[in-house]
């Protein structure tokens, strides 16, 4: 077979179970990708021989017709999880050299599964970030251009190595984390799909936190069926994580008919910014005209706090952040300062955390501490928790109405340059966001997909937003519209 | 079973050089459940084990791990809450208490303080007979335990053990409802009684298992009544507190010195700083660990990583059902079915061993006197080899065989002490040493006679003499007993020597 790397979960597990393929081969190929893609950056750490004894075991599994459909395929893992005896920083300096002697829960579920490790991806430190630009490692590159001009684009973030190596097939698929839109915008920017779980379905054990209480794992792929097959194989309630639900998981590819008939699909008003370009209002209406011809209802709902919901999200996410980043303090693992004579514990923590985190980080830190002071919490903190259950409660009643998903842009841009937002605001880094946060702040789950391209030949792609918990009509309604749009293009290799 | 009705106890008064001055204490006592895995982790909490061996990944902080509630630690606690007769809540939440030091590896503690599992709550505090104070509860939260930071290993460095790390403690909250050193000392007693009747806490001050801030601060008679009126705190002075108490005599000297130490601020003029002081038990002073100013600011909020405990009132109903008899009321109970002193009730219900101990020596008996054996004679004799009621060799059924047989006068209380003494060191059963060493009281009243008659006819000038004075009956007697080794019942030696003296 030709371009094995190109292979989608489903093609690849149809071919291993045919005996078209090997586990070992397809490895091999990805391997081979990428070590011709160091100008991606997308890998930061490299488990080739992990790769290999996996994909062995892989098809000695497929041979004996015990094959899951995870079973050999190879993927990338995001920095932010912990994997046993290999490199998990976070992307941060302060966990440099870190090697877990744990491997995450949703890392465990996929190896046992069968899946192949082919290495770590780049990302934003600690998930902080929209560009992938405040990784330890440098940033990674999205694989799209403009066009013909030669100029580096953000694969976006925080998930942007994951991004990217789907997006130039250095993997078949891998994991990322979403915290504000750190599996959808990057899968946006790059012309993938990616899709956050609702909080809760998926365990946070073993996945380095940012923000606990928004943070959830979910598959970034090359299109949605691939992510109903990974989301299955992740998903699950885990005792080790009071916060995963005790459901079972469906067979969520089962769930895809692409019949959409008489779903109601709903367009909100406030995600109408001022300012998005012509291109995004577009592809929005295109979207909804194809979800109507697919035969469901559209209807136009409201969700009238949706504006404040960056501003709450960058409040509770820091301050979470802040605590959960208390640990990084140079006693126990990761990086140390060297101390002057006489420094002591205090000098320690201080040396050690400014040398060990990056400026975004130490930025959301320090708003953090600040919501969560005293004489501040109500004002800042309690109140952003108001809101986030204003939030939750204006989907609940638009869900009640029978709304069975929310069709909104994934971005409010195509990919942007590299460096662009450097001198900008760190706000304008943040309004990526924009119509991301919600999802997180209301626990629901959210697909991202590629449903055209800019003028410059850009992937852009759509949001569709589900009810708690239903990820499998969520997955066939993207389905649907994946179908409909029937976007195929890939980036030309210049890497 | 007896109802018990009590006094409040008067405050402690100290005179000061401008009038006198009261003390107003409250209490935060730390007690580490005695639960065999850790709070949020399945590390044990075993105590002395090599530094650093009880550390799960999450205990000592790494990337990615998270708190699994540990159920057996809240059923601890709920148990607890209802041994203090408090409010139960079946919602209860977690917070993070954030600040940095090396033996707190997370950069927080799990604590509760928004929503506590335990709301109020009172604890009855005796300060003599018939004289008690009602401590209030204010809350009872549970929490992790910090680890143990060593400084004097190295001179350049510090180490870390992060065995009690994670560990389960309840802070009990009292209001600040306790007026002296002595009452804040029974208070400790009172409420480290409970715990260990209740097996939710050792009790163990010296490891630390159970110890004490303390919050003092002094204001002038009657206004303790005002805030009582009004729960207004503006009445009373501002208070200090004294940090880690692990100690009740140090806990007596250092509320002591504190409010000595207030007063004479105030004395002077002076206001009171509120502040954390330490106690230092060599120089006999407080001083000061850091001031308002200083106070971290914890920024506390609800830990995202666990979602609020949620139990139910069925749950609460078994446990509930499982609680032992607590001391107020086996107290109660042994003054009324057993006819004990007040004084006899405490000592015998201080532990729960002890009573128990007491009830299987008691049972079907003489309380009284089975009262008396232990605490008089077991105790002493305990007491003179250093050991504890639970390395008693003398057993509660032998206790009950001696008073048995002093009961059916088969001996003599003189006799049953030998006997006593026997069974403490040999083990042997008292029965048995009464039997082989020919120790049976001698009630057979021919043998006495005889004995009299033969002391009669040797003394016949005491017997003169014990016509004018009646009361050297008493000389005839002994020399009976002396005569029969004792084993003679000194009743029916009394009778026979009075009436063959005429007397």
């Amino acid at each position: 077979m030709s371009e094995l790397t190109k292979l989608t979960i489903a093609g690849a597990r149809d071919a291993l179970r045919k005996g078209e393929t090997t586990s070992v081969e397809i490895t091999e190929a990805c391997l081979k990708a990428i070590e011709g893609a160091g100008a991606l950056n997308a890998y930061v750490h490299h488990t080739p021989e992990i790769a290999l004894e996996q994909a062995k075991a892989a098809d000695a599994r497929i041979g004996a017709g015990d094959a899951p459909a995870m079973c050999g395929i190879p993927l990338g893992i995001k920095d932010l999880f912990c994997t046993k005896g290999v490199e998990s920083q976070a992307a941060s300096a302060i966990l440099g050299g870190f090697k877990p002697e744990y491997e995450s829960t949703v890392t465990s579920q996929l190896f046992d599964a069968g899946a192949v490790m082919l290495g770590k991806l780049n990302m934003d430190e600690f998930a902080m970030g929209s560009s992938n630009e405040t990784s330890t490692y440098g940033n990674a590159v999205n694989p799209w251009r403009r066009g013909n001009d030669e100029a580096a684009l953000t694969p976006g973030g925080s998930s942007g190595g994951s991004a990217s190596a789907v997006a130039a097939d250095l993997c078949l698929a891998a994991t990322g984390t979403d915290t504000g839109g750190s599996i959808r915008q990057p899968a946006a920017f790059t012309g993938i799909t990616g899709l956050k779980p609702t909080y809760g379905r998926v365990s946070r054990w073993g996945i380095i936190a940012f923000a606990s209480s928004l943070d959830q794992a979910g598959p970034m792929t090359k299109d949605v069926r691939d992510c109903a097959i990974m989301l299955s194989a992740m998903a699950g309630h885990d005792p080790k994580d009071s916060t995963s639900a005790e459901l079972a998981v469906p067979d969520f590819e089962a769930m895809l008919t692409g019949d959409i008939k008489g779903k109601v699909i709903g367009i909100p008003k406030e995600y109408r910014m001022e300012g998005m370009p012509e291109e995004i209002e577009a592809l929005w209406a295109e979207g909804t005209e194809m979800l109507k011809a697919a035969g469901a209802e559209i209807r136009d709902i409201s969700l009238p706090h949706t504006k404040y919901a960056l501003p709450a999200y960058y409040v509770i996410a820091p301050a979470e952040a802040s605590s959960n980043l208390a640990r990084y303090d140079g006693v126990r693992f990761g990086h140390r300062a060297k101390l002057a004579q006489g420094d002591g514990i205090v000098e320690m923590y201080e040396k050690t955390r400014a040398e060990g985190f990056g400026d975004e980080v130490k930025r959301r830190i320090m708003v953090g501490t600040y919501v969560l002071s005293a004489g501040y919490y109500d004002a800042y903190y309690n109140r952003a928790r108001k809101v986030r259950a204003l939030i939750k409660r204006d989907f609940d009643e638009v869900f009640a109405a029978g709304v069975d998903a929310i069709l909104t842009p994934a971005t409010p841009s195509a990919a942007f340059g590299l460096g662009e937002m450097a001198e900008a605001d760190p706000v304008q880094m943040y309004l990526n966001d924009v119509f991301t946060v919600t999802v997180n702040l209301a626990g629901l789950p959210g697909i991202a997909l590629p449903t055209g391209t800019d003028k410059q030949g850009l992937p852009l792609g759509l949001q569709l937003i589900g009810r708690p918990w239903e990820e499998g009509d969520l997955l066939n309604t993207a389905y649907a519209l994946e179908r409909a749009a029937g976007f195929v293009a890939k980036p030309g290799k210049w890497w | 079973m007896l109802d018990l009705t009590y006094e409040a106890p008067k405050p402690k008064v100290i005179s000061g050089a401008t009038g006198d001055w009261e003390l107003v204490i409250g209490m935060e006592v730390h007690a580490q459940v005695s639960s065999k895995a850790k709070l949020f982790s399945g590390a044990s909490t075993q105590f002395g084990a090599e530094p650093n061996s009880n550390v799960a990944f999450v205990d000592a902080g790494m990337p990615g791990m998270l708190p699994v509630i540990n159920e057996g630690c809240v059923a601890l606690a709920v148990k607890t809450g209802l041994g203090l007769k408090a409010e139960i809540n079946l919602r209860s939440a977690f917070d993070r208490k954030n600040y940095f030091y090396p033996d707190l590896p997370q950069g927080y503690q799990i604590s509760q303080l928004y929503h506590p599992i335990v709301g109020e709550g009172e604890v009855l505090v005796e300060m003599g007979e018939g004289v008690a104070r009602k401590v209030r509860i204010e809350r009872i939260h549970l929490e992790q335990d910090a680890g143990k930071s060593i400084h004097d290993m190295d001179p350049n460095m510090s180490f870390v053990d992060l065995n009690r790390t994670g560990v389960a403690l309840m802070e009990i909250v009292s209001r600040p409802d306790i007026r002296g050193p002595e009452e804040a000392a029974a208070y400790i007693a009172k409420l480290r009684q409970i715990l260990r009747y209740l097996g939710t806490c050792d009790g163990n001050m010296q490891n630390g298992n159970l110890r004490a801030d303390v919050n003092v601060s002094v204001c002038r008679p009657g206004q303790y009544e005002k805030y009582q009126e009004t729960q207004d705190f503006s009445h009373l002075g501002t208070r200090c507190e004294i940090k880690n108490m692990n100690s009740m005599r140090f806990i007596q000297q250092a509320i002591d010195h504190e409010a000595k130490r207030q007063i004479a601020i105030l004395e002077d003029g002076g206001s009171i700083d509120q502040e954390t002081r330490l106690y230092d038990p060599d120089k006999g002073e407080t001083r000061s660990m850091r001031s308002k100013e200083e106070a971290h600011d914890y920024r506390y909020f609800p830990d995202p990583d666990l979602l609020p405990l949620e139990i139910e009132q069925g749950w609460v109903d078994d446990i509930e059902a499982s609680l032992p008899e607590l001391p107020d009321a086996k107290k109660a109970r042994f003054m009324g079915d057993f006819g004990l002193s007040d004084y006899d009730a405490s000592v015998l219900t201080a532990e729960v061993e002890a009573a128990d101990f007491f009830e299987k020596a008691a049972e079907g008996r003489d309380g009284k006197l089975a009262a008396n054996w232990i605490i008089n004679e077991l105790y002493g004799r305990l007491k003179k080899d250093e050991k504890e009621l639970g390395e008693s060799p003398v057993s509660p059924a032998q206790i009950g065989q001696i008073i048995d047989l002093i009961k059916s006068d088969a001996i003599s209380g003189k006799i049953a002490k030998d006997v006593f003494e026997i069974c403490y060191t040999s083990g042997r059963e008292p029965e048995e040493i009464v039997e082989t060493e020919g120790m049976k009281q001698v009630t057979d009243t021919g043998a006495i006679e005889a004995a009299v008659d033969e002391v009669i006819a040797a003394n016949p000038g005491q017997v003169e003499k014990a016509k004018a004075n009646p009361k050297l009956v008493g000389w005839f007697v002994g020399q009976v007993m002396k005569a029969t080794g004792g084993k003679a019942n000194p009743k029916a030696v009394n009778e026979l020597v009075s009436a063959k003296l005429g007397l």
